[in-house]
């Protein structure tokens, strides 16, 4: 979100060169997937490994007074317990990860609770023991005695005059005032521009709503898991299923008070993260354990851990005002977004504030945000983290605006649109955006045009995701026979090894199944910041030319010695060397196997490596087109078609790019119909399992047709934007819409579940 | 606790374990006989990441008990394969993309097979509920069903 739109162009290459990038090949780390033969977090073992199991805070808000865990210590097979005494205090420390800043001192609080445990599912103690049984057994032996404080759980609450307070020397920053009492809103962010009253004095129409979303869960199928190891010398192994294993191994120096050179990271097969593995839960405990006990320490959670303890992202009650001319031109809006935090400060609210309007060049506006704490787990990035939300108010109320003007909901949008040139809401000008592109898109599909039959309704609505750049190492090695291995330091989360072999291959001009990409430990390859923010293919992959071109580089210099002319005669071309120097025009060009070949006689390995810290990711726009049907006697909404464009800038592999549009979709659809945290009076969640806590199966949804518009990003080598998180944003609209014109009422809290519908459908009838 | 012992067919191969009282056929899969190919999701049925095929019916190995496993067949995702040669199945899961993480594939590919074995020619929307036990949260399922069409039609070649 630091990113600089403000880059110079580097050139891109013109797509009609392009002989791998853009094409479909089969993944090079497919075969291990279908086989079974992948190894994930839970599929790692070490010799001599204990089970580690985490005690978990009973109640929603309570002091830990004091914790005997004689009992449990005392069982045989039992040979460690650990609790937050066990770790360092750490001081505010703020770290900027890849998707959002986290404080370090409230990541160690909540890896393990201190004085008080601040929601149900707070980790409180750990042990390690020789069987799962048998650590279950102790975690029934620790006991633990609790002064249960009054909680809070919704975000209204929280802001509430007299709401217990989680943090009680937590005062609201981002005030004009320094505030005299503590409060559970951690901060006020304000983005705002233009003088509001005149917009509204200025405008023909008003619309206006109070929009509400619940926590939603990512919902990786792949539970947390880790394997630790704690030598006597101090030296640290772990395994893990991360998003960056440099942010693991970052996180747990900084949770267990150890150096950095002290803890390598291999980072397992990741099963899905959508921002949730971002940070750390079990790493830094299973490492105490080890260190404790002196074995390894796998530990694994469970589904009920992973709903109560990680993710989810946040809920949130929203405020829109937009006004307009008849014609459509906005005048101004007002947002006022108030975001769960969950435990500790960091609610996504900064940028779901930033994206809230991003789509829109409105001459006034203000846009209000507020990170609130409550007793829940603390929310964790979830793909575009925070734009979804916003983007659900903020469409919602566009669509009302649309139809209360009798306006076409796409030219509505089109009316206001950004363009290049167009300075942001949220700040930098936009250039090289694909925007009305992708309106235009989607205005050309046979979906929009299709007519529909009764009890359903089409939405469409718009979105916008930043992307960012950031921090990667990359290394393209080459071996003597001519072939290549990439090396990264980001788990490939969704095809992403693909696409830097792709890359390699094209810059190389080789065969891309010459080309193994690999994913490296934090011993082997250079820092890279973690997979999230829709970064890699963008920024690892910019170090992966880098990379390859140094390599070129190299062999051209080598070809100059095996011709024995000057390195400005030999230019390289589909994968080989060609001599340019007139005085030896009978030199066959020599391929880069053939150089490869010969590499010890010219100066041994050819190699490249690049660091870099990409800017100017390009910001990916979004537009959605769902049509829906209801069931007037269940209030069961089915999704009968869907259609989604985007800006992706260059597809490396379109099907991957596809397939993240789709899987967006999907997500989205959910988050809209269906998924939410419900919470009992205690602050228990209530349905913290995928039977209660349904996400979207294969036959609630149909085939998601993904429109790729390519409106290629200059400060990219191929052009490639993002596109990971952009197809998250606008599905929460895009179906309520639907929603709203097959029902004719607008419903604007989230989840649309049946009985929701149901009410509305009697009401209207009745 | 006394053990159970177990002998069982697992991809076509006499196979005995020890199993603990309540140990389930996916945690004897995956710690006892290092067949870490089935994963576990959820422990509770919900999904599909552990599907295996037991006597040729599509279970979820995390709700069948260790000890039902005696004297019966289980198929798994590490079986799949002919040799080194990939199931028509997991040929078109690679070539339609079908999958981004892949921790639901293994689990996926079983059911679609048990799907294939009992209906070589299934609709979308046949594929559709038969899958619907399996989550994916990646893919929003697109490329999944595309394949298993596709493996369906080949397969249906090959008989011919
Ligand atoms: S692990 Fe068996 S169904 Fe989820
Ligand atoms: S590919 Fe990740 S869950 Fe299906």
């Amino acid at each position: 979100m630091s990113d600089v739109l403000d880059r110079p162009d580097i050139g891109h290459n013109a797509d009609d060169h392009l002989k791998v990038v853009g094409t479909r090949p089969i993944r090079p780390d497919g075969a291990d997937k279908v086989t079974g033969r992948a190894a994930y977090g839970a599929d790692f073992n070490m010799p001599g490994q204990l089970v580690g199991k985490v005690l978990r805070s009973p109640h929603a808000h309570a002091r830990i007074v004091s914790i005997d865990a004689k009992k449990a210590r005392a069982l045989p097979g039992v040979k460690a317990v650990i609790t937050g005494a066990d770790f360092p205090n750490l001081a505010d420390e703020f770290h900027e990860g890849g998707e959002a800043a986290s404080n370090l001192r409230d990541m160690a609080m909540n890896v393990i609770a201190r004085d008080k445990a601040l929601y149900h599912g707070h980790a409180v103690a750990a042990v390690a023991a020789i069987s799962s049984a048998i650590a279950d057994e102790a975690l029934a032996l620790i006991n633990v005695t609790y002064e249960v404080l009054p909680h809070v759980v919704e975000v209204e609450d929280a802001m509430a005059e007299g709401a217990p307070l989680l943090h009680p020397r937590m005062f609201t920053e981002g005030l004009e005032a320094k505030p005299d009492k503590p409060s559970n809103v951690a901060k006020r962010n304000r983005i705002a521009r233009g003088d509001l009253d005149a917009g509204f004095a200025a405008a023909d129409v008003i619309v206006e709503g109070r929009y509400t979303t619940k926590a939603t869960h990512q919902g990786y199928i792949e539970p947390h898991a880790t394997v630790a190891s704690w030598a006597a010398d101090g030296q640290c192994n772990v395994w893990s299923s991360s998003q960056g294993q440099f942010m693991v191994r970052t996180y747990c120096a900084k949770v267990l008070g150890k150096e950095i050179s002290d803890i390598r990271v291999t980072p397992a097969e990741i099963g899905g993260g959508f921002g949730g593995k971002t940070v750390i839960y079990l790493e830094p405990l299973a490492l105490a354990l080890s260190r404790e006990s002196g074995h390894p320490v796998k530990m694994i959670m469970s589904r009920e851990e992973v709903f109560r303890a990680t993710g989810p992202t946040s809920g949130a009650v929203m405020h829109v005002r937009l006004g307009a001319k008849k014609d459509g031109t906005l005048t101004a809006a007002d947002v006022e977004l108030k975001y769960q935090a969950g435990a500790f400060p960091g609610s996504p609210v900064g940028a779901g504030s930033m994206t809230a309007l991003a789509c829109y060049d409105i001459p006034a506006f203000r846009i209000t945000g507020y990170d609130v704490v409550t007793n829940t787990p603390k929310v964790a990035a979830y793909r575009a983290p925070g734009a979804p939300i916003s983007a659900f108010a903020v469409e919602s109320a566009m669509d009302d605006l649309a139809l209360k003007l009798g306006i076409d909901p796409i030219a509505l949008r089109e009316k206001n649109a950004v363009h290049n040139g167009t300075k942001a809401a949220y700040g930098p000008t936009f250039q090289n955006i694909g925007y009305v592109e992708t309106l235009q898109a989607i205005r050309d599909t046979e979906h929009y045009r299709t007519p529909l039959g009764p009890n359903q309704g089409r939405g469409m609505a718009v979105g916008f995701w930043f992307n960012v750049g950031g921090e990667s190492t990359a290394a393209v090695n080459i071996n003597e026979d001519g072939t290549a291995v990439v090396v990264t330091g980001n788990p490939d989360i969704g095809g992403s090894r693909a696409s830097m072999a792709m890359m390699a291959a094209e810059t190389l001009g080789i065969a891309v199944d010459k080309v193994r990409p690999m994913v490296a430990d934090t011993a082997s390859i250079g820092f890279s910041m973690l997979t999230g923010g829709s970064r890699t293919t963008f920024a690892t992959g910019m170090a992966v030319v880098q990379s390859a071109e140094k390599v070129i580089a190299e062999l051209k210099r080598r070809a100059a010695l095996i011709w024995d002319v000057n390195v400005d005669h030999v230019m390289w071309k589909d994968g080989s060397a060609w001599c340019l120097d007139p005085a030896k025009a009978d030199e066959k060009p020599l391929s880069l196997e053939a150089i490869a070949g010969q590499s010890a006689r010219t100066g041994g390995p050819i190699t490249g490596q690049t660091s870099l810290n990409a800017q100017g990711a390009g910001p990916g726009f979004a537009v959605h087109l769902c049509d829906v049907e209801i069931d007037p006697e269940t209030g069961h909404v089915t999704v009968l078609r869907y259609s989604a464009a985007q800006d992706v800038g260059k597809a490396i592999h379109p099907a991957y790019v596809e397939g993240q549009i789709q899987g967006g979709v999907a997500q989205g659809v959910g988050w809209a119909l269906n998924e939410e945290y419900i919470f009992d009076r205690d602050g228990h969640m209530e349905n913290a399992g995928f039977l209660d806590y349904r996400v979207p199966v294969a036959s609630d949804l149909p085939m998601i047709d993904a429109i790729l518009v390519e409106v290629a990003n200059p400060r990219h080598p191929f052009g490639a934007k993002g596109v990971g998180e952009a197809p998250i944003v606008p599905p929460l609209a895009a179906v309520a819409n639907a929603v709203r014109r097959a029902t004719g009422v607008r419903m604007a809290d989230l989840p649309l579940s049946p009985p929701k519908i149901r009410a509305v459908l009697d009401a209207k009838g009745g | 606790m006394s053990k159970t012992h177990v002998s069982t067919t697992i991809n076509g191969d006499p196979v005995e374990f020890l199993a603990d009282p309540g140990m389930t056929l996916l945690d004897a899969l995956r710690d006892e006989l290092e067949l870490t190919g089935s994963k576990e999701g959820c422990g509770s049925g919900d999904c599909g990441a552990c599907s295996v095929i037991l006597d040729g019916r599509l279970v979820c190995s995390c709700l069948v008990l260790a000890p039902e496993a005696e004297g019966r067949r289980v198929e798994t995702i590490e079986g799949l394969a002919n040799g080194s040669r990939l199931h028509p199945l997991q040929q078109k899961f690679l070539e339609h993309a079908a999958l981004q993480c892949g921790f639901c594939t293994p689990g996926l590919l079983m059911a679609s097979k048990a799907l294939l074995d009992a209906n070589p020619d299934p609709t979308e929307t046949e594929v559709r509920y038969w899958l619907a036990g399996n989550l994916c949260r990646c893919t929003g399922y697109d490329k999944i069903i595309r394949a298993v069409m596709d493996a369906a039609a080949e397969l249906r070649q090959e008989r011919v």
